[in-house]
């Protein structure tokens, strides 16, 4: 395969990949992975960056005194529209 | 349900222990997808049709089954926890005085979610970050999009990704890249479901979210150290 070939084959396949990775493919079995270890790294960093967002940011607590501060707006509110 | 409350925790549970599963991760493998029902539960469907009559209570519920992920959407949004706090304060202002208009035509937090992102985004806009609406942030200028990946011959990340560099390379993504991996990635939300608050194509959240983790790969690769050091 030319540089060339290669190169538009990759370009193929990626322009593929948001449509692979959001199905149920198994994308490590697709051909052009079997001879590319260009994609196979591609592939590779996208597992590591979203298993890292998933590890390493939790969904976040917000502090206990958020509440008491939207309670106090909407009573606040709620007033100036019974005075209006 | 064998659920333990910690002493930390709101006195009601989230819609994922409600519904007995642990908090949702979005997968990239199809082997570790799973499907969360959209379906309210029946402590939120109550609390709902209570809080549309104006039971405080009631809305004091909805709050606590939701402000974790619009706390953490917000958060994750803006970077800081100050200006979070004042986003969350305002998406719920906002849900108590819209929530008469709810009628059901998609899952309450979808409708929540979409609400808390316009809240999100217009904050970015008065800061005068280059986001004017959604559908401009869902489509970076030139110059914001990923490098392509074919043709040369790439450094993969190195195995452990540092939080601090991905925090920087996450905050450094344009709003709408940002946006999608935050929904998809870090809350764990379906594509259809993410297509859904944000009134686009499936296809297209997962053509955003491929940019976004193209951007952050960039970022990362350049220099991990030197980004984290910032």
């Amino acid at each position: 395969m030319t540089e060339d070939a290669n190169n538009m084959s990759c370009a193929m396949f990626q322009a593929q990949l948001p449509e692979l990775i959001g199905s149920s493919e198994d994308i490590a079995a697709h051909p052009h992975l079997q001879s590319c270890e260009l994609c196979r790294a591609l592939l590779a960093d996208m597992e590591t960056i979203a298993e890292a967002a998933r590890r390493l940011f939790p969904i976040e607590e917000p502090p206990e005194t958020l509440w008491d501060q939207i309670d106090l707006a909407i009573r606040n509110e709620e007033s100036v529209s019974d005075q209006g | 349900m064998p659920y333990k409350r910690s002493p930390m925790e709101s006195p009601e549970p989230s819609p994922e222990q409600l519904a007995g599963q642990p908090p949702v991760r979005a997968p990239i493998s199809p082997a570790t997808a799973f499907t969360r029902s959209t379906l309210p539960s029946p402590t939120e469907a109550d609390a709902l049709i209570r809080a549309q009559t104006g039971d405080h209570q009631a809305f004091a519920q909805l709050y606590s089954l939701h402000k974790r992920r619009i706390y953490s959407l917000c958060l994750r949004m803006v970077g800081n926890t100050a200006e979070a706090e004042d986003l969350t304060q305002e998406a719920f202002l906002q849900l108590h005085r819209k929530i008469g208009t709810f009628r059901g035509d998609s899952a309450f937090s979808t409708w929540l979610h979409r609400l808390a992102i316009n809240v999100v985004l217009m904050h970015l806009r008065k800061k005068g970050l280059s986001v004017i609406s959604l559908d401009e942030s869902m489509d970076p200028a030139p110059d914001e999009r990923p490098s392509r990946s074919f043709g040369s011959p790439d450094p993969a990340l190195s195995g452990a990704i540092d939080r601090l560099a991905l925090e920087r390379a996450i905050d450094n993504l344009p709003a709408g890249y940002r946006l999608i991996f935050v929904l998809h990635d870090i809350e764990g939300y379906e594509h259809n479901e993410i297509a859904s608050m944000l009134d686009c194509s499936i296809g297209n959240t997962k053509s955003q979210l491929h940019k976004a983790r193209l951007k952050l790969r960039d970022a990362l690769r350049t220099n991990p150290r030197q980004e984290a050091r910032r």
